[in-house]
């Protein structure tokens, strides 16, 4: 085997995964550098949200390789996976916040349950992330049901980002919220890659967004990465489908199954 | 149809089923048990599960209690019996009524509570989203509420066994005109300490299953609402089952010497 090169950070090798007879993912292959950005796009029913829990390790893959610092992660159980899942952070596309606690201790989860912080000095870092996700300290004491959609993602986001992960998982980060606040999350992403030193995988449908957070841009179609560029080359990538994606055009080589009448 | 065939299927699916509940079983056990524990889970449990029963299970020990004694001072009448009705109605209530009784009503409460808390974690991934906070779900969700059902259920009985005698001796005394004195002579000196551990023993167990099928529900409810309102069904109706079907097999060994 050639040297492996120490910056890559995370690589998918012929990953596959199919729910009963429906293929999602066919041999995935992708490599994702050490904090860097990486955008997925791809439409809708494609496979992204499936890919990213291959990568953290909540679906196991039916076959190939998830690979974190060259180590393959795919079949580890019990400490071993502890010890890899705690370098993950993610948010769920549906937020997925813990509807008994309290926003603040949503965000103070990780490290309260995960790293043994104290309950006081938790809060203090959740008010602090509410806080850089636009939301003051009065919605931490709101339970997630009073929030509206758009809050509960940023929640979701400043809990995902709490216990300052090497390793941050977006699931489609701004839909749902207003042009402003969206940009602002982007930011927000931006930061954490270049300050914290992070890596990121966002999936988004906003190619206006995906050119503000990308380093790189990968294209899932028909449970493959068809595509793998910097965001510079994805104006003249060459490939008719990224094309057709990119500029939303409802005719050319991508067919949606829509009855037409 | 094919009737073969359809046998066929309902064993398999059955097969299926045992061996899921095997597997959940072992984790619970052995993950959800072992440290680490979650003591303020557990302690929210203890309410939710203990405390909050209270009001059901102390109104269905006490009429429970009541009718017993209506109906074996009516039996009792026949045979020139009344005078055993106090130790007949300590007897029903620690040793059957009570710890079945309070397991039911529980169970209904409970189990369904349960499933429908967890089933909705799992449809909308939160419990995807536990894990991903480094944070065991068997060991966060599943033990807390078994050590709950384990520990309150016995308390529940015993508070159902006193109440129960008490509704059967205001009805004694009340109704059935009998000397109240008397009355709780014949309870205490009829009542073995064995009636009262054996109903204690059985609710552990009962409290045990509760705890269970409702976890077990949840964990594997999928598809929404719909899904989630499945399990709670099926939470409530096959811990109802096991619970009787546990009775019987433990009274049976209870009271075999
Ligand atoms: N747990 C599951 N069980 C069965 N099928 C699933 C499951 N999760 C995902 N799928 C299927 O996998 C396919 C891909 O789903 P996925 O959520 O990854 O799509 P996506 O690319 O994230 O789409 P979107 O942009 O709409 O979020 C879908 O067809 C979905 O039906
Ligand atoms: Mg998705």
């Amino acid at each position: 085997m050639a040297e492996r090169d120490t910056d890559i950070h995370i690589e998918l090798r012929g990953v596959r995964k199919s729910f009963g007879p429906k293929t999602v993912l066919d041999g995935i292959d992708l490599k994702v550098r050490r904090r860097s950005s990486l955008v997925i796009i791809g439409g809708s029913g494609s496979g992204k949200s499936v890919m990213l829990k291959c990568i953290i390790g909540l679906l196991h893959p039916d076959g190939g390789q998830v690979l974190i610092d060259g180590e393959d992660t795919t079949n580890l159980k019990g400490r071993d996976r502890d010890r890899v899942m705690s370098r993950f952070g993610m948010l769920f596309q549906s937020a997925a916040l813990f509807d008994s606690l309290p926003v603040w201790e949503n965000v103070a989860f990780g490290l309260i349950q995960g790293r043994g912080v104290s309950r006081r000095k938790a809060r203090d870092i959740a008010i602090e992330k509410l806080a850089q996700v636009g939301l003051g300290s009065e919605v931490g004491d709101l339970y997630p049901a009073e929030l509206s959609g758009g809050m509960q993602k940023r929640v979701g986001l400043a809990r995902a980002i709490a216990a300052s992960p090497e390793i941050i998982l977006f699931d489609e980060p701004t839909t749902g919220l207003d042009p402003i606040m969206g940009a602002i999350i982007d930011e927000l992403i931006v930061s954490t890659v270049r300050d914290v030193g992070a890596t990121a995988i966002s999936i988004t449908h906003d190619m206006a967004s995906a050119r503000r957070i990308a380093d790189e841009v990968a294209m899932i179609y028909h449970g493959k990465i068809i595509w793998h560029g910097s965001i510079d080359e994805i104006d003249h990538s060459g490939n008719p489908y990224v094309d057709q994606f990119i500029h939303g055009r409802a005719e050319g080589p991508i067919r949606m199954s829509v009855l037409k009448e | 149809m094919n009737p073969l065939a359809q046998i066929g299927r309902v064993v398999l699916h059955l097969l299926a089923e045992a061996g899921r509940l095997s597997l959940f079983l072992r984790d619970a056990v052995f993950m959800g048990l072992l440290p680490r524990w979650y003591i303020r889970q557990m302690a929210i449990q203890f309410v939710r599960i203990g405390y909050n029963s209270l009001p059901v299970v102390g109104l269905t020990a006490f009429f429970t209690g009541g009718v017993l004694a209506l109906q074996i001072y009516i039996g009792g009448t026949r045979f020139n019996a009344e005078s055993l009705v106090s130790s007949i109605v300590a007897l029903g209530i620690t040793r059957e009524l009570g710890p079945v009784l309070a397991g039911l009503m529980v169970a209904g409460r409970v189990s369904a509570a349960i499933a429908a808390e967890i089933g909705t974690m799992k449809v909308t991934e939160q419990i995807d989203a536990l894990v991903t906070l480094s944070t065991n779900p068997m060991k966060y969700l599943v033990g807390p509420r078994i050590v709950a059902g384990v520990v309150t259920l016995p308390l529940l009985v015993v508070i159902a066994d006193i109440i129960g005698i008490m509704g059967g001796y205001i009805v004694g005394i009340h109704s059935l005109g009998f000397n109240s004195g008397a009355y709780l002579k014949n309870t205490v000196d009829f009542l073995e300490f064995k009636d009262v551990t054996s109903g204690l023993i059985k609710s552990a167990v009962f409290g045990f299953i509760i705890a269970l099928m409702g976890c077990y529900h949840g964990f594997h409810s999928r598809g929404g609402a719909q899904g989630v309102g499945r399990a709670t069904t099926n939470a409530v109706v096959s811990a109802s089952i096991l619970i009787l079907a546990a009775n019987y097999v433990m009274t049976s060994l209870l009271f075999s010497e």
